[in-house]
């Protein structure tokens, strides 16, 4: 159902989200109140505060000082209130703060870089382009999506080891294996564009066609500036993935110096965790921190995004 | 869970779910007219995924399939038949557990997670003021990256200055020692993955109530549906693809949940939070048992294939396709 619906849905608007999915802001509820509905919104009270309370426990225990962490019983006001937890940790050279930083939006930005252009590339021929093998080829791309990372991790690990030993590039220890695959396109990606794609009119491709453009040349001029919303879900969901990730560089990374911040947050924890708990929640909403900035900067673009992926 | 690899599993269960309409894609190839040659630049222009899924994905997994039934353990390399499968089948007692402490986990976090993710989806989908507010915060913890979140827990799970034994000591309840505790330290692993039930799961939901049309309701209502019987006859079967999709992806994600135990439990007390990928990981980065980490691989990905034809298999019977054309 979905399949053909959301297509429909998308052909006629021509854009990347089928807008009738997307949640809108709710209508201003009716001046007589339903009991209903005050049920509905205590439920959702009642569900926030679960919801929230971990990050207010947080907060307020990265301003604590450290005897007052293991205070009983706990109070959510801390007093004293110590915002310097914050410039410890900042400039704690066991965490190295910018430099985790650094290595990380490395990581993240040729991630963007990478996977956005070649999956483009990669979706153009397939939903664009007809050659022998089309169909099956999508198919197999569709069925590498089910092979979870734990499952090839070991190989990989040694095809960077061998990489590492047989090229004059080092991989292992450095930051490579964990951008690289993403030049050569990621299957999820590839299928997001490629079903965006479909929906872009074939006369226009046609018209260009005709006035002598190449493929290459519909792709840069016209496929690619249509599509940049659908572009634009691929970046962020890219880069939350390799902000977030923590078992790549657990694997990949072996040198200190190439951490990335999951990681580097991870061993630092496993150093003091025991003990220095403010210090250790306001590394870790500093590393939160970002990543909740970039999404109310682009909540719309995410909630679409996620919304079409389990519609088509 | 690596986020990359749930999305991917996410995609590949609503793609396959929904399958795309072969005839379409054909005409819209065959209507292109740029057709010169066997279609060279169509291989052209899908080559970095070719060579990228023959060197990051296929090969590894062929190599992975002979390294299972080698020993190897990064330095040397002996072809051992089937003994790693023997050894893991038959004598080693912690790769039961960890599979059996992962089942318990899916069976458990899975339908909880979707439960969860429903209920909020259906508030939310009730036409309250503030909608977009309440979405926000409940998406929100989805956000925040799995060690981060590993880290709160293990102090909001801490046994005296914990905020859940606090909460707990206040309604006059002893908490247990959460994490420290064999018996307890799975479940706090499961109740602590309820924390992301606003996600992503929760977001395909309520698009997939809100695409069900008020008409059906309507009609429901005239023939005296409300409340549960218009939810039991509407509702889910209007819903059932979209809870198809996502416990196929539930199911494929808590199979792989790594971070959260090798950051607070490390797997113990006790072996009681060894889950199968931590298992994997340590024989492969702790133990260089890299033959048997390997064949560990493949029986997970067996497992997981078995259970996603199963799924397939089975949802005939409970998936509602409207039109109900399902090729």
């Amino acid at each position: 159902m979905a399949t053909a619906q959301a297509e429909k849905r998308a052909e006629r608007g021509g854009g990347a989200v089928p807008r009738s999915v997307v949640p809108r802001p709710a209508r201003r509820t009716p001046r007589r109140a339903h009991p209903e509905r005050w049920v509905t919104v205590l439920a959702l009270l009642l569900i926030s505060v679960g919801f929230v309370l971990p990050f207010v426990w947080m907060l307020s225990t990265s301003l604590k000082t450290l005897d007052r962490t293991m205070e009983m019983p706990p109070r959510f006001l801390p007093d004293p209130v110590v915002p310097q937890n914050y410039l410890t940790v900042l400039q704690n050279p066991k965490l190295n703060f910018p430099l985790l930083t650094r290595n990380t939006l490395i990581v993240a930005v040729l991630s963007v870089v990478g996977t956005t252009l070649s999956s483009a590339i990669v979706a153009y021929g397939f939903a664009k382009i007809r050659f022998r093998g089309n169909g099956t080829l999508f198919g197999v791309l569709l069925a590498t999506m089910m092979i979870p990372f734990p499952v090839i991790m070991v190989p990989l690990f040694g095809i960077f080891r061998w990489l590492g030993e047989h090229t004059p590039v080092p991989f292992l220890g450095t930051l490579t294996p964990l951008w690289l695959p993403a030049f050569f396109g990621s299957a999820f990606n590839i299928f997001l564009l490629r079903q965006f794609f479909l929906t872009i009119p074939a006369e226009l491709s046609e018209a260009a066609q005709v006035d002598g453009c190449s493929d290459w040349g519909i792709f840069r001029r016209i496929v690619l500036p249509l599509a940049r919303p659908a572009l634009a879900v691929v970046a962020l969901f890219t880069f939350m993935g390799s902000w977030n990730d923590f078992m790549g560089p657990l694997v990949f990374v072996q040198d200190p110096s190439q951490y990335t911040l999951a990681l580097g947050l991870q061993t630092f924890q496993s150093q003091h965790g025991g003990t220095e708990w403010n210090l250790l929640m306001a590394a870790s909403l500093l590393v939160i921190l970002p990543v909740i900035v970039l999404f109310f900067m682009a909540q719309k673009t995410f909630i679409q995004g996620i919304a079409t992926t389990g519609l088509k | 869970m690596g986020t990359a690899a749930r999305r991917a599993a996410e995609a590949e269960a609503g793609a396959a779910a929904l399958p795309a309409p072969r005839a379409r894609e054909q005409a819209v190839a065959r209507r292109s007219p740029w057709t010169r040659g066997p279609g060279f630049w169509g291989y052209v222009f899908i080559s970095p995924w070719l060579i990228g899924f023959l060197l990051f994905t296929l090969g590894p997994m062929l190599i992975s399939l002979y390294l299972s039934f080698c020993r190897y353990d990064l330095h040397t390399l002996t072809w051992v038949g089937a003994k790693n499968y023997e050894v893991l089948l038959t004598r080693d007692p912690l790769f039961w557990k960890s599979l059996g402490n992962t089942a318990l986990y899916v069976l458990f976090a899975v339908p909880l997670g979707l439960t969860g993710s429903l209920l909020i989806a259906i508030l939310l989908n009730q036409k309250v003021r503030g909608m977009p507010w309440f979405r926000t915060l409940f998406y929100l913890p989805s956000l925040v990256p799995a060690v981060a979140s590993a880290l709160v827990w293990v102090w909001v799970f801490h046994p005296d200055a914990g905020l859940l034994n606090h909460g707990l000591s206040r309604l006059g309840i002893q908490g247990p020692q959460w994490l420290q505790d064999p018996r307890t330290a799975l479940p706090a692993l499961i109740l602590m993955s309820l924390w992301g039930v606003g996600g992503g799961r929760m977001i395909i939901f309520l698009a997939g109530l809100q695409g069900i049309s008020d008409e059906l309701y309507e009609a429901a209502s005239l023939d005296g549906a409300r409340g549960w019987a218009s939810f039991r006859h509407v509702t889910l079967p209007m819903l059932s693809p979209t809870i198809f999709f996502n416990l196929v992806l539930g199911i494929i994600g808590s199979f792989q949940v790594f971070t959260s135990a090798y950051v607070m439990t490390g797997g113990g007390p006790n072996n009681a939070t060894l889950l199968y990928v931590l298992y994997l990981y340590n024989n492969a980065f702790r133990f260089f048992k890299m033959g048997k980490a390997s064949a560990m691989a493949w029986v997970l990905f067996l497992i997981l294939l078995v259970f996603t034809i199963i799924q397939f298999k089975n949802a005939s019977r409970w998936v509602y396709y409207e039109g109900g054309e399902k090729e």
